[in-house]
């Protein structure tokens, strides 16, 4: 049982770390720029594709991860530049119309060069096997995953924490007008943002590629818990964005795993095993509803 | 004409339909105090806002340094060397008060004694007590002293401060005093909006009242202090 939990925690840790890289980007976005940008997931989406097409071409999963990184930010400039700075200034509806236009474009776009078929993206053969922690097996590319997203997280936290460039990027998240007005071009601040978020993005879709299907969609079931990881945790919020995936990550994967389980003790087996998935899948929700009630900034808000 | 650091002809700002600003006119040479007064709702935070180009300048013509500045974003006013000390102090709350200061930290136009973090530290002692702490656990008086140094940091050629001592305790209003004080000794050029006609009149000398978006006066200490009229008419004092 304790065996079954801590392997459980590890896989929460790990979809978490990922679910943060995406989250990140996104609460930076909401916090600095007041813009909802649905097609984050979309980013998330290329990458993952972008990963496997250049895994597949060069036989290198690390080529491939850093030319989708490379690729997706390169594309979120343009983007950016294009189309979402003509958003920052129009209103919430508009700019969740525009940017639901764009996951279908995108998933068009996806579908017209790839195919509707689901994409392959194996994880490289030396990672293929298990590790033995403690007393159980592990899989060894899971633990690959847990170590980057946790150096990503250090990077990013010495990076907004420590550095003058994430002064600026937390001082515009707070107060956008008065950062400007200190001599900070925050438009070209935010552009930059936007492209590490978009590469964090691309580096979350191809880690996770090997685990979950590359297949078009995939960015919209992700995009719905980065924006609940970004509302627990606090909207413009790195240190929230952390938190809050974590916590969604924890909470989505154990509830899934031990729910059913703790249900049959209480209920008979066919309650149980019809309640246990439902519940489990709405119980980031309940976390979610219960956290806004007692902090209904979140937990990091970066407004005052 | 070029002994001005700033020089504002006929400025018209609206928000949104309804102008505020009708025109007004305003200088500030090197290395002067000037003020700008008036009652509420006057006009005196639209004219700043302008000025930084926080908000839109309609009509007429802001010259800075010798440059048109009207149109500019607010960073490149803010780079060519004018500093706000705003209304309602906007220190950013979740930035340390040493994150405050060095965040913004430049000194573009080759200041002799450039402003560092030690020196506003010594300029603001309360404030290196808090160096740690965020900038949203300040008291009022620790804030408008840290929006003070903020806009120090940057070195700026023109420091324009909004109503720095709105909401202070007395104590802290003459600190803040003090410390004007000790700028226009050391020949920092300040356009300042405040309430306390006697202070500006001892700290400036040359004021500008605003009536309804206009220049309803202009003149020097002498003036504004011989004519109580005009105290009583266009200050509400
Ligand atoms: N954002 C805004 N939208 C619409 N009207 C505004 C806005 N800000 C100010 N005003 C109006 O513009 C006029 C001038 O305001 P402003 O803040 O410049 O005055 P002020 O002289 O700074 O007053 P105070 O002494 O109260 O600070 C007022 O009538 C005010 O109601
Ligand atoms: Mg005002």
């Amino acid at each position: 049982m304790t065996q079954l939990i801590l392997e459980q925690a590890l896989n929460g840790l790990q979809f978490g770390l990922m679910l943060f890289l995406l989250a990140a980007g996104l609460t930076l976005v909401f916090g600095i720029m007041d813009m909802i940008n649905l097609a984050h997931g979309s980013l998330y989406m290329v990458g993952a594709y972008l990963a496997a097409e250049v895994t597949q071409a060069s036989g290198s999963f690390i080529t491939g991860v850093g030319v989708a990184m490379l690729g997706t930010g390169v594309l979120a400039v343009v983007l950016e530049v294009v189309l979402l700075r003509r958003l920052y200034a129009r209103n919430h509806l508009a700019q969740v119309l525009a940017t639901f236009a764009l996951i279908l474009i995108a998933n068009e776009c996806v579908r017209i060069v790839w195919g509707a078929q689901t994409l392959m993206l194996n994880a490289p053969d030396a990672l293929s096997g298990p590790v033995r922690i403690g007393g159980f097996l592990y899989p060894s590319y899971r633990l690959l995953i847990i170590g980057v997203g946790a150096l990503i997280a250090g990077l990013l936290y010495v990076l907004v924490a420590r550095t003058r460039i994430g002064m600026w990027v937390r001082a515009g998240a707070s107060n956008r007008e008065m950062t400007e007005a200190l001599g900070i071009n925050v438009r070209l601040l935010f552009t930059a943002v936007f492209a590490f978020g978009a590469a964090l993005c691309a580096l979350a879709g191809a880690m996770l590629g090997p685990l979950l299907a590359v297949q078009v969609g995939m960015g919209e079931s992700i995009l719905i818990l980065a924006f609940v990881v970004i509302v627990i945790g606090g909207i413009g919020s790195i240190r929230g964005a952390l938190v809050g995936s974590l916590l969604v990550g924890l909470v989505d994967t154990l509830g899934r795993a031990m729910l059913p389980a703790m249900l049959r003790a209480l209920f008979s087996p066919e309650v149980a095993s019809s309640l246990g998935p439902a519940l489990a899948s709405v119980l980031i929700y309940v976390l979610m509803a219960a956290i806004l009630f007692w902090r209904p900034e979140g937990l990091f808000p970066a407004r005052a | 004409m070029s002994e001005h650091l700033l020089e504002i002809e006929g400025l018209e700002t609206s928000y949104g339909s309804s102008q505020v600003l009708f025109g007004v006119s305003l200088t500030v040479a090197e290395g002067e105090v000037a003020t700008l007064l008036g009652r509420n709702g006057m006009g005196k935070t639209t004219t700043v806002r302008s000025i930084c180009g926080l908000e839109k300048a309609g009509g007429g013509s802001i010259r800075f340094a010798g440059q048109r500045i009207e149109g500019w974003t607010p960073d490149r006013i803010g780079r060519a060397g004018i500093a706000l000390v705003p209304e309602g102090r906007q220190i950013f709350p979740n930035l340390t008060v040493r994150e405050n200061l060095v965040a913004f930290a430049a000194n573009r136009h080759a200041a002799r004694e450039p402003w560092s973090l030690d020196r506003i530290y010594a300029f603001f002692p309360s404030l290196e007590k808090r160096s740690g702490n965020l900038g949203g656990r300040l008291s009022g008086g620790e804030q408008q002293m840290l929006a003070i140094g903020r806009a120090l940091m940057t070195n700026p050629r023109l420091l324009i401060l909004d109503e720095a001592t709105e909401g202070l305790a007395p104590l802290v209003r003459e600190e803040i005093w003090r410390c004007l004080d000790a700028l226009r000794g050391s020949g920092q050029t300040i356009l300042v909006i405040d309430k306390y006609v006697e202070r500006l009149i001892a700290l400036a000398n040359r004021h500008t009242i605003l009536e309804r978006g206009q220049v309803a006066w202009r003149g020097n200490s002498a003036e504004l202090d011989a004519d109580h009229g005009i105290w009583h008419r266009l200050l509400g004092v």
